[in-house]
């Protein structure tokens, strides 16, 4: 049974217009897939909708995350199940540090694995991990006791997204354009690490436009999303190659007789 | 004998204050409205004469003023069916064991002695009518701090009693001051002398326990130059299928230099008619800060004042309103600017859910004279589902052409793409939304000392319950 499996996927808008046109895809543990496409494909749809925002229908097909489905599931649950997603737009919660949301976050999620009883973390040991975290993700302590992602630049938003995922264990990390954003020395720490992170207990889903993020976690397969759809796969190679020549061979109304 | 009220199902949320006790008052002054339970409340009390005249005039006042008609509907009043003066015990204790056991359960429901051992400096704690406990820190004593139950403080200090009393909210300035002045019982009594500063805040502690019950406790403050208090008040009664009133009066005085801030946790039960008056005069270069949370009641109207009367002084209301089903805050703030170079900020911060309305209503008077004056006002309203509703009502009045006044109003609602976010982390969407609530609160609650924020955290998450389904 694969960790995360993705089968005749239709993902629409609640206007009916299908974005994802039927994909499939399975993940196990200690995997990295990457997904790389052009602007507007439909990748931060597939994140979302795996996730599940309610601006996206699933018309068809089933999502399983070790082997239940997540289709009738709010977020919350989902998250509870192990499902992690690091936006590409996080949004801002003025009035709620990044510390106290942090720790809020954990323990909802304690709080189900406990079956439904509060099981709060004790402080010092939330201390004890946080301070782990930060310290090899490199986030800045002063970013702690500010609002969650109020303010904070865009590269500052992706490092506490990072954060939160080394926190929460979860068993699948989808990283929605986690690079885009970092500078050159935070993308190395970040995307290390995340690449620690992947084992056993977690496989990794890293939607990118560039091959570097690619270089410190190394991706088991590469899979190009183009019109709703997965339209190559191959190995760390494949991303290489899409850095040099683009999307135009896989893109229907490519123009002919370009080379 | 105690007896939990557990049917909570009215109100539609899990307010853990709505327990009873059903113990038999000393003494009560039976339904309704006379002249003769005036004079039976100052008789029991064996007041000087002054004060039973003042009590006569402002029931005179109270038969012959209308009764609002802007604000909340205040027509649903039942002035007859109302007990004006309960009086629960003989004396004022000095220690939470000499209580009667029921009372003395009540507070300790409530957390209050454990509150006192924590982090308090004195503590009163009223019941129905009558202040029943009273306690002050040994050291502030002998500083010479006084802090004592309104009454008592007529009866030992009756000379700065009278001085102020009625001075800062005279019985005529709306109905239910001329109702408060009238058949006033319990309240608190302080007076910080010149340079003492109460590090600590002192707690007084308004509790309803019988149905009808009409609390009217009277508050006078007396902050000393330079001198500084920090007070809070904590509210809170049983549910019942009919209503209670809550009318209270709070004055306050702070001399030059000085500083008082005054907290209020306002939680009572949504049978509660919360009508109080609150005004505050900062004399030169003194401060006054009204730190108001309404969560509870039926209808709130109230509208802490700040009259900045000597140069320099400055005054600030930050204030929180959350209204729930069935329930109607209208809150707000008053500053009148009456010496030059004063300055005034007004933080309102209002949630409305479950049909519930907040409204902020607010003043700022410039007077002529005070010049360089300045106020910033900012209010902001987070409505929660498409039944709630949220008013602003400012009126600016300026007198002298270099005033600087600000003025922003905000109205938001919980953002989907938020709430998702957060959901997405393991929180439920009652999690998430009293989450976004809590940092929409939190310029507020951040001024709270912490056991204060984390209760007033906690009683939002209370309101937030249920709220999504
Ligand atoms: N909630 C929505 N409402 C309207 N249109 C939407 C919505 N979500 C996605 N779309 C549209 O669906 C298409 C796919 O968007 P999506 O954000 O998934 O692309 P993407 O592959 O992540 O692009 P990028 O590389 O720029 O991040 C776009 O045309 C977008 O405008
Ligand atoms: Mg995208």
């Amino acid at each position: 049974m694969a960790l995360l499996e993705i089968k005749d996927l239709r993902i629409a808008l609640n206007d009916g217009s299908e974005i994802v046109k039927g994909i499939d895809l399975k993940v196990e543990s200690g995997e990295v897939h990457a997904i790389m496409g052009p602007n507007g494909s439909g990748k931060s749809t597939l994140a979302q909708a795996l996730m599940g925002h309610p601006a996206y229908r699933i018309s068809s097909g089933d999502v399983l995350l070790d082997g239940t489905s997540l289709l009738a599931l709010g977020p919350d649950e989902r998250a509870q199940k192990g499902l992690f997603l690091a936006f590409q737009y996080p949004y801002a919660i003025p009035g709620v540090t990044v510390t106290s949301f942090l720790r809020s976050a954990m323990n909802a999620l304690r709080k189900a694995r406990a079956g439904g009883e509060d099981d709060p973390i004790p402080i010092p040991e939330f201390r004890k991990q946080l301070a782990a975290a930060t310290e090899r993700l490199k986030v800045p302590r002063e970013l702690l006791g500010r609002y969650l992602n109020d303010g904070f630049s865009g590269g500052e938003k992706k490092r506490i997204e990072i954060l939160q995922l080394a926190l929460l264990h979860p068993r699948l990390a989808v990283l929605d354009e986690t690079d885009s954003g970092l500078d050159i020395d935070a993308l190395k720490t970040i995307a290390g690490g995340v690449s620690d992170l992947v084992g056993p207990e977690m496989g990794a889903v890293v939607i990118t436009h560039y091959q570097r993020i690619l270089n410190y976690i190394r991706p088991d397969y590469v899979h190009v999303f183009a019109g709703g759809r997965f339209v190559a796969e191959g190995g760390p190679e494949l991303a290489e190659q899409l850095e040099s020549e683009g999307y135009d061979a896989y893109l229907p109304e490519a123009p002919s007789g370009a080379s | 004998m105690s007896e939990p009220e557990s049917d909570v199902s009215q109100i539609g949320r899990d307010y853990k204050y709505g327990f009873h006790t059903t113990d038999e008052p000393k003494f009560s002054t039976g339904r309704g409205l006379t002249r003769e339970v005036v004079e039976t409340i100052s008789a029991q009390k064996s007041e000087p004469a002054w004060m039973l005249e003042r009590r006569l005039e402002a029931y005179e006042h109270f038969l012959t003023r209308p009764i609002p008609d802007w604000g909340g509907d205040l027509s649903t009043i039942d002035f007859d069916s109302i007990f004006y003066y309960v009086k629960p015990t003989e004396s004022e204790a000095a220690s939470w064991e000499e209580l009667p056991p029921d009372i003395k359960n009540t507070w300790d429901r409530l957390g209050i002695p454990e509150a006192e051992k924590k982090y308090l400096a004195g503590v009163g704690a009223q019941y129905e009518s009558e202040v029943v406990y009273h306690k002050l820190q040994e050291e502030l004593v002998r500083q010479g701090v006084v802090f004592l139950g309104m009454d008592v403080g007529l009866r030992d200090h009756e000379e700065i009693v009278r001085e102020h009393f009625g001075k800062i909210v005279p019985f005529r300035d709306n109905k239910f001051s001329a109702l408060n002045t009238a058949v006033w019982s319990g309240g608190s009594f302080i007076y910080v002398p010149p340079g003492v500063k109460v590090e600590m805040p002192l707690q007084a502690y308004f509790r309803i326990n019988a149905e009808n019950m009409g609390q009217f406790e009277r508050t006078l403050i007396v902050v000393d130059e330079g001198a500084f208090v920090h007070y809070v008040e904590g509210c809170t009664a049983p549910i019942y299928s009919s209503d209670s009133l809550h009318a209270a009066v709070v004055e306050i005085i702070v001399k030059p230099g000085g500083r008082c801030r005054y907290t209020t946790i306002q939680n009572w039960s949504t049978n509660v008619y919360n009508l109080v008056t609150k005004r505050a005069v900062a004399q030169e270069n003194a401060t006054i800060e009204w730190v108001d949370g309404n969560l509870g009641s039926k209808l709130t109207m109230k509208y802490p004042a700040i009259w900045l009367t000597g140069e320099g002084a400055h005054g600030e209301v930050l204030s929180i309103a959350f209204a729930g089903p069935g329930q109607h805050q209208d809150t707000g703030a008053k500053a009148v600017h009456a010496a030059p170079n004063t300055t005034s900020v007004i933080t309102a911060k209002s949630i409305s859910r479950g049909g519930g309305r907040a409204g902020y209503r607010g003043l700022v008077n410039v007077a002529s004279g005070a010049r360089g004056a300045k106020s910033k006002v900012v209010c902001d309203a987070l409505i929660l589902d498409e039944e709630s509703r949220s008013d602003t009502y400012p009126t600016i009045r300026v007198h002298e052409a270099d005033a600087n006044i600000e003025h922003e109003a905000t109205v938001s609602k919980i953002g989907e793409e938020q709430l998702f976010y957060l959901m997405s982390r393991g929180l439920t969407e009652s999690e998430a939304s009293s989450m976004i609530v809590s940092g929409f609160v939190e310029p507020i609650t951040k001024e709270l000392p912490l056991e204060y924020a984390v209760e007033m955290n906690r009683l939002i998450q209370l309101q937030m319950e249920g709220s999504v389904g």
